[in-house]
């Protein structure tokens, strides 16, 4: 069954839709409108690449297309231009679809279709012909991008039917829907029978949570980088969702505790989730880490399993493989995903520690950065933080922090600054090894977040 | 100037001595850095704290520096750099 068809069995009423800044696009007009100026019958058994400026635009392009073309390729926002050629032959691209039509790059393909950010009314054909490939770019990579394959199935074999809610169901994320995360939301929606509010480019946190509550978000999305920049200002408070989530990176027990004192009727969940190994699970105790129960298989087939410390991942909702990478291997013999993602158990818990080779190495001894994130971050004058290695010549490296204050800009007293510096430094000492202690804390105002969502680091 | 950066250095070993649970030997410049009471990585986060206070780090500052024995030798490390860095 193609996406189109499926969004029609969730029956769409004349309220559901897709907004960004400026447009709004109601899903019940695709039964007789399209945005792609009457060309769809051009796409027909294609590998499309979508490459647009507004992720409206690329979500209106795959209800359109999956069933019509043969894959698709999904561009991410970020993506270097210098690239595209190496994704044109490896993905065997002959159309793109764009909303930016005047400014094409110039790539050796048959067809260049312009979409727009809403639908003409137009007789459309929609009985899907393909098994529709859908290629993602995975997060957080430099260098020449790593695209994966999924289908339609692998990436909604985590939905489940959404529960009853006394009104419409409305989605928002922070989360670019052109990546896996923001994927996930895209279609939880139109399968879930609900809208989506969509960010637009350069849309400030404040705006974009505006404009959520003005369409009345119910549920909402974003990494702990995301909720930890939107808890910093007084917008946060202005939408109360019944269900808000955390993924993307490691949702330590300060902000899951900061989300659910900001949203105290919601369900907070952090989920695991990655472009490879798709969303493997979601906690809902308010916990950081996960019960060692979740390993073994699951009654969604989901099997979970620690080799080497690190997560591996089997289940229905991995990706099928790389796409022109065939020395590189996605799942191994056994079909489990390596998540390179570093877990620690710790009674009958099991926590995320970090990745697998972002480690910082003081003296022979390793320090995953994100554990000594965690417990800064349990300051409650602490928004967010960075630890890294900093170059000594003692040591050869030392644990260096960087830290935002929940009081935001740097025109601080300089006594509370010693003060909390001090207590940080004492939190830190009460319970991580003197190693793992940062040497060196310095407090700035911001720290740079990745297109993807995930705090900037520099080894990443 | 030179007391400057004694005193601050002198306040940098007191200050890592008393968050790592050292205990710290009096700093007379006879005083071998290995018997000051601050093990390596205590060493090192003075070292780092120097850096950012004085804005040097004698030790890449001059491939060829002589790693300093006595407390003496330290401080007269920093001092010649910082002077030479004026």
């Amino acid at each position: 069954m193609s996406l189109w068809e499926s969004i029609s069995r969730t029956g769409p009423d004349a309220q559901r839709s897709l907004s960004t800044s400026g447009a709004t696009v109601r899903l019940a007009d695709f039964a007789c409108a399209s945005a792609l100026e009457g060309r769809l019958e051009a796409l027909h058994g294609r590998s499309v690449l979508i490459s647009t400026s507004d992720q409206l635009a690329a979500a209106l392009a795959l209800i359109e297309l999956d069933g019509i073309a043969r894959r698709l390729v999904l561009c991410p926002p970020d993506l270097d231009p210098k690239h595209l050629p190496y994704v044109v032959a490896t993905a065997e691209i002959d159309a793109i679809v764009t909303d930016r039509a005047d400014s094409v790059p110039d790539l050796a393909v048959e067809a260049v279709v312009s979409i727009a950010r809403q639908l003409h009314t137009v007789d459309v054909d929609r009985s899907p012909q393909h098994a529709t490939e859908w290629i993602l770019f995975t997060s957080g990579t430099t260098g020449v991008p790593k695209m994966v394959v999924h289908t339609l199935a692998t990436l909604t074999a985590a939905i489940k039917p959404s529960g009853t809610l006394a009104g419409p169901l409305v989605w928002a994320t922070f989360y670019d829907t052109r990546r896996y995360g923001g994927l996930q939301i895209l279609l939880r929606a139109l399968l879930g029978g609900g809208s989506l509010v969509l960010s637009s480019p350069g849309e400030s946190v404040a705006s974009f949570l505006e404009r959520a509550r003005d369409n009345g978000v119910t549920h909402i999305t974003g990494t702990p980088s995301h909720w930890r920049r939107a808890l910093m200002g007084s917008a946060a408070s202005s939408i109360s969702p019944v269900y808000a989530r955390l993924s993307g990176e490691i949702a330590d027990q300060g902000v899951i505790e900061n989300l659910q004192d900001m949203y105290p009727q919601a369900k907070v969940a952090h989920a695991f989730a990655s472009t490879e190994a798709g969303v493997a699970f979601e906690v809902t105790d308010g916990k950081a880490g996960f019960p060692a129960s979740f390993l073994g298989v699951n009654e969604s087939g989901v099997d979970l399993k620690v080799v080497d410390d690190t997560l591996r991942i089997r289940s229905p909702r991995t990706a099928l493989h790389y796409l022109g990478r065939n020395d590189e291997s996605l799942l191994d013999a056994n079909g489990f995903v390596d998540t390179g993602d570093v877990v620690e158990a710790r009674g009958d818990r099991l926590y995320f520690v970090g990745r697998r080779g972002g480690i910082i190495n003081v003296g022979g001894l390793k320090i995953h950065p994100e554990e000594v994130e965690a417990v800064i971050n349990r300051h409650p004058s602490v928004r967010m933080s960075l630890v890294t290695g900093r170059k000594n010549p003692i040591m050869g490296t030392i644990v260096a922090a960087e830290v935002v204050l929940t009081s935001g800009d740097g025109a601080l007293d300089p006594g509370v600054v010693e003060t909390t510096k001090s207590e940080i430094l004492a939190a830190c000492r009460s319970s991580l090894a003197a190693h793992k202690v940062p040497a060196s804390i310095r407090f700035t105002s911001s720290l740079a977040v990745t297109a993807s969502g995930k705090l900037g680091r520099r080894n990443a | 100037m030179s007391t400057n950066i004694r005193s601050t250095i002198v306040s940098q070993f007191e200050q890592v001595a008393a968050e790592q649970h050292h205990k710290l030997a009096p700093l007379t410049d006879e005083r071998p850095l290995m018997e000051s009471g601050l093990d390596s990585l205590a060493f090192a986060i003075v070292v780092a704290r120097l850096e950012d206070s004085l804005g040097i780090d004698p030790f890449t500052a001059s491939e060829d520096a002589q790693f300093p024995v006595t407390f003496g030798d330290f401080v007269k490390m920093y001092e010649t750099i910082y002077e030479s860095a004026a």
